[in-house]
Formats: C-alpha cells, structure tokens, sequence
C-alpha cells in the first residue's frame, strides 16, 4: 500500500513538473523578490523598513485609486449578480435559449481595442456611469450562464416535494431555491469581482492614462508608476494589494459558512 | 385575460420574456452594426457624425444604418496601404497561437495530476493555483517584469509568451473536463494493466477534451484582446499586436479604423460562433470549487 502511495506521488509530480517549474521561475520567485524590494528603495538598494509602506499609504493617489476600485467593484457586482438572477430566473422557464444567450454573450468576444472607436462614440463623458455600463454590457451573459448552470443544479425533486406540501411559488424560491443557489452565489461575487478589475482595459482604451477623478483605478496608478520606474512603491503596494485579496479570499469563504 | 385560463397566460408570459430579452440582447450588439456601416461610410457622413462626439464633446448627434454612399475604399486602403497592419495582424496571430500550445503542453498535464492523483499536499498546491489565477495583471506586473529582465527577454515575443503559457486559470478550466471523468474508469485501466501514460493519453485526452476546448476558447478570446502584457513588456513598435495599434488612429481617420477593427473582430467572432457551447461550458468550469 505504502509503495503505492509513493508511485501516485511520483506520478503526481511528473505530470505536473513542467507547470510547477514555470510558475516557480515566472511568478512565485520573482513575487519572492518583490518582497524584499518593498523593504529597499529603487536608486541605492538600500534598506529602509516600511517607508515605501508609510509612502504608499500616505500617497493622494493611491487613497483615491483604492476607493475608486472598491467602489466601483461593488457597483459593478450588486448590479450585475442582481441583473443576472433576475434575467436567469426568467430565462430558466424557457426552452431553446441558445440564441439569446448569444446575444448576452457576444460582447464578450468583441476585442477592447475593435469597440474603442464606438466607445468614444457612446461614452464622451467618460465617467462612473458610463464605465458601469461597459462592464454590464461585457459581462452580463457571462453572469446570466453562471446562474443558469446553478439553477439546472436545484434537485427538480426538492422544488416538487415543497410544492407537493403546499408551498407557493414565492416560498418555493425563497425557501427552497435561494438557499440552493448560495454556492453560485459565492462564486459569482468572486468572478464578478476579478471581472471588474479587467474592465481596466476598456477604462484605458476610452480614457488614457490619466482619467477623470472619479475612474481613476488601482490599475491605472500601477501602470503609471511602472512606467516611471518606481519600483519601491510599486512593490509595496503589490504586496499590499496582494495581501488584500488574499485576505478577502480566506476571510470570505469562512464568513459564508457561519 | 380570463379567458386565456392557466396554460395560455403561460405561453403568453413565456413570448413576452423571449421577445424582451431578444431586444435587449440586439441592443448589446449595436457596436458591431456601428461598426459594419461605419467602414463601408464616405468621409462626409462619418465627419457629420463624429465631429460633435470628437470636438464639442456634446454627444453623438445620430447614426444611419445604411450610409448615403456605400464605399469600399477603407477597405481598399487596409488591404493595398496598410503593410504596418499586416504585420501588427501576424504578430498577434503568432502570440495568441503560441500562448494557447504552450498552455496545452503545460497545463493539460498539470490538471490531470490535479484531477487523478490524491496525494498529499495536492490540495495545497491546487489552492496556491487557485490564488493565482485570481491575481489580476497589475499585482503580478512587477514580479513577471522581474524575471524577464533578469532572463533578459524584454522586448522579445516570449516576454509576452512564456508568462501567460504559466498561467494556472487554464489548468483550473481543464481540470474541470477532468473531474467528470468517472474514477471508476481509470481504475478499472489501472487493473488491465494500463501504465498511467497510457491511461492519460486515452482516457484523459479522449474523454476530457471538454475543459481543454474549452480553455482554448476562453484563451483565445483573452489574449486575442491581449493589451496590458505587450504594452508594458514590447517597447518595439513592430513588435506589437493590432490591440495596440488600433487605439492610435485618429478619429479623423474612422472609416480605415472601422475597417481594422472589423478585420480583428472576425477571427473573435468565428471562434464565438464555432464555440460558444465550449465558451458557456468554460465558464460554468471557471466557477467549480476544488
């Protein structure tokens, strides 16, 4: 028995060396050293504790770019988990929904840099709203399928012993099929959530590196101190930004269960 | 109403929601009508109905579905006086089929280690994987910008390449064809004597191919649109894929740059009608806890 544990372990590790060794070598190394310069400055290399933290926590931009973020974020996830329910609770009493899932879902193969011209059509204001509509307008399909496949998971024997015991169709879905779907639901927030950081390339493409007050993003202030070479605070705020997520991650799926 | 009884109020109810959602759903197409009779538009037209967009910023005063005076001449430009385009077009052809091998060769191994072996420290690593693939690019920029400058790859192809092949989100979307492979059958292959080799090319590339297509497609559509990547790693102009290139004409120049952007849309578009099952299923698998 022991000797088989061992061959599944060598196994294991043959068929996934080549990606192990890659990720190793392109992120969780070079994440290592990024580490450490966020304790060093850019010029002399020299060791300076947390003064690039303090400088990035002090810095305007930076306060702006992470309210902007977690703003928006939140916008972008209520509206479209919201929409999304809605627009799958009605299409799942329908049959052949192929082609309009379609419809939904075509914004999402439509290259950034292909719309831009029509952004700047639609969208010469360039604000909150607008940005709001763009990631509704991206990723609304993409959501509607989410809630689709959860909702195909829901036992049709669950639904129709409760109907058989009297409840009506809004108990039904209260009781029975919300508490079902709370799975789609965690998962929806967290790919929602990684969506709206991507939207960053339409922002850019509409607006530049320097948009109004109220688009300024996280991504926008990375961007901008790669390209002027500040890597001490760059690394911080990596490290920082990282940790976020990282938290938001663990801290999430732990208050979900309670 | 009363008449209809319970049966017709529910196919009555049903065609309304059908007929509404068709219509909000050729509303989100719109960009690409605009875009078709914007490349076939005379230079008069579009400058009527960009210049308040473009200049008094005021909004766009209108838009024809069909021009005064179809033309073909933003096409003839792209096709006889744009070189620079042909090579940009390459350029983005070359990376995104790079990048898709790569993540084949690499991860298609990768997720069935994941998927068939339960060793110990599989759930760790497949949480670091999971990590991963949830940082977005920005968080990730310095680290890869790093490595490549020590590996001395900036400004070539493979900085863009050879980080996006690492990426684990394919792996997590093959592993999801994986999993629906029934445990049963590989045990059942192990008993008839099948080395575990054999059982990853027969089993797994036969019956998985699923998640791997549908990684393809999920891939593609990405890096296709790729931007972030080649803006912050190719400083060499000739380097760049179209998704740079496109952003950079001139408004003035609109009907050539409804053209180009309709070229790049196509191959997107092609895939999306090939694979949108492969598309709707990578996205249920994106969403599958380990």
């Amino acid at each position: 028995m022991r000797g088989r544990k061992r061959k599944e372990s060598r196994y294991f590790l043959g068929f996934l060396v080549s990606s192990l060794t890659g990720v190793a070598v392109f992120v969780l190394l070079p994440f290592g050293d990024v580490v450490r310069r966020s304790f060093l400055t850019v010029m002399s290399g020299e060791y300076v504790g947390l003064n690039n933290y303090r400088a990035v926590l002090h810095n305007q931009a930076f306060r702006l770019a992470v309210k902007n973020t977690i703003c928006f974020s939140v916008t972008a996830i209520v509206l479209v988990t919201g929409l999304g329910l809605a627009a799958a609770l009605l299409l799942s009493r329908l049959q052949r929904i192929r082609l309009i899932k379609s419809l939904y879902l075509f914004p999402l193969a439509i290259p950034a840099a292909a719309v831009v011209i029509v952004w700047h059509m639609f969208f010469y204001r360039r604000d909150f709203g607008s940005l709001t509509a763009a990631y509704l307008w991206k990723y609304s399909g993409y959501t509607i399928v989410l809630w689709l496949a959860g909702i195909a998971a829901i036992s049709r024997q669950l639904t129709e012993a409760a109907r058989v015991d009297g409840a009506d169709r809004l108990q039904v879905f209260l009781f029975v099929e919300l508490p079902c779907l709370r799975g789609s639901l965690y998962t929806i927030i967290i790919l929602s959530f990684l969506n709206s950081l991507k939207i960053y390339r339409e922002v850019y493409l509409a607006a530049g590196a320097y948009p109004g007050e109220d688009i300024y993003m996280l991504q926008h202030l990375f961007h901008n101190w790669y390209v002027s070479l500040e890597f001490d605070k760059m690394a911080a705020a990596t490290v920082l930004t990282a940790g976020a997520l990282l938290g938001a991650l663990l801290f999430f799926p732990a208050l979900w269960r309670k | 109403m009363r008449k209809l009884g319970k049966k017709g109020r529910g196919l009555l109810y049903r065609v309304l929601v059908r007929f509404v959602f068709t219509i909000l759903g050729v509303l989100l197409c719109l960009p690409v009508c605009f875009m078709i009779t914007g490349s076939v538009m005379g230079e008069d037209d579009l400058f009527a109905y960009l210049l308040p967009v473009f200049e008094d910023r005021t909004g766009f005063a209108g838009w024809k579905l069909i021009p005064t005076y179809p033309t073909f001449v933003h096409y003839k430009r792209l096709l006889l006086y744009a070189p620079e385009f042909f090579v940009l077009f390459w350029n983005v052809v070359k990376l995104t089929v790079l990048i898709l091998a790569g993540q084949m060769a690499v991860g298609v191994p990768a997720a069935w280690a994941f998927a068939v072996y339960r060793v110990r420290g599989r759930r760790f690593l497949f949480a670091v994987y999971v990590v991963l693939m949830l940082l977005p690019f920005q968080v990730t920029m310095l680290s890869s910008y790093l490595s490549l400058s020590r590996l001395s790859l900036l400004n070539t192809h493979w900085a863009v390449i050879l980080p996006a092949v690492f990426h684990t989100f394919p792996v997590f979307v093959i592993y999801g064809g994986f999993r629906d492979i029934p445990r049963s059958l590989i045990e059942a292959a192990r008993i008839d004597g099948a080395g575990e080799g054999r059982i990853f090319v027969t089993l797994g590339l036969g019956l998985g191919r699923s998640g791997m297509m549908s990684a393809l497609v999920l891939g593609f559509l990405d890096y296709w649109n790729m931007l972030e990547q080649p803006y912050a790693f190719l400083e060499d102009r000739s380097l760049w894929p179209l998704s740079l290139y496109l952003p950079e004409i001139a408004w003035q120049e609109a009907g050539f740059a409804f053209a180009a952007s309709l070229v790049m849309l196509l191959p997107a578009g092609f895939v999306f009608a090939m694979g949108q099952d492969y598309l709707e299923q990578g996205i249920v698998y994106s969403g599958i806890k380990g």
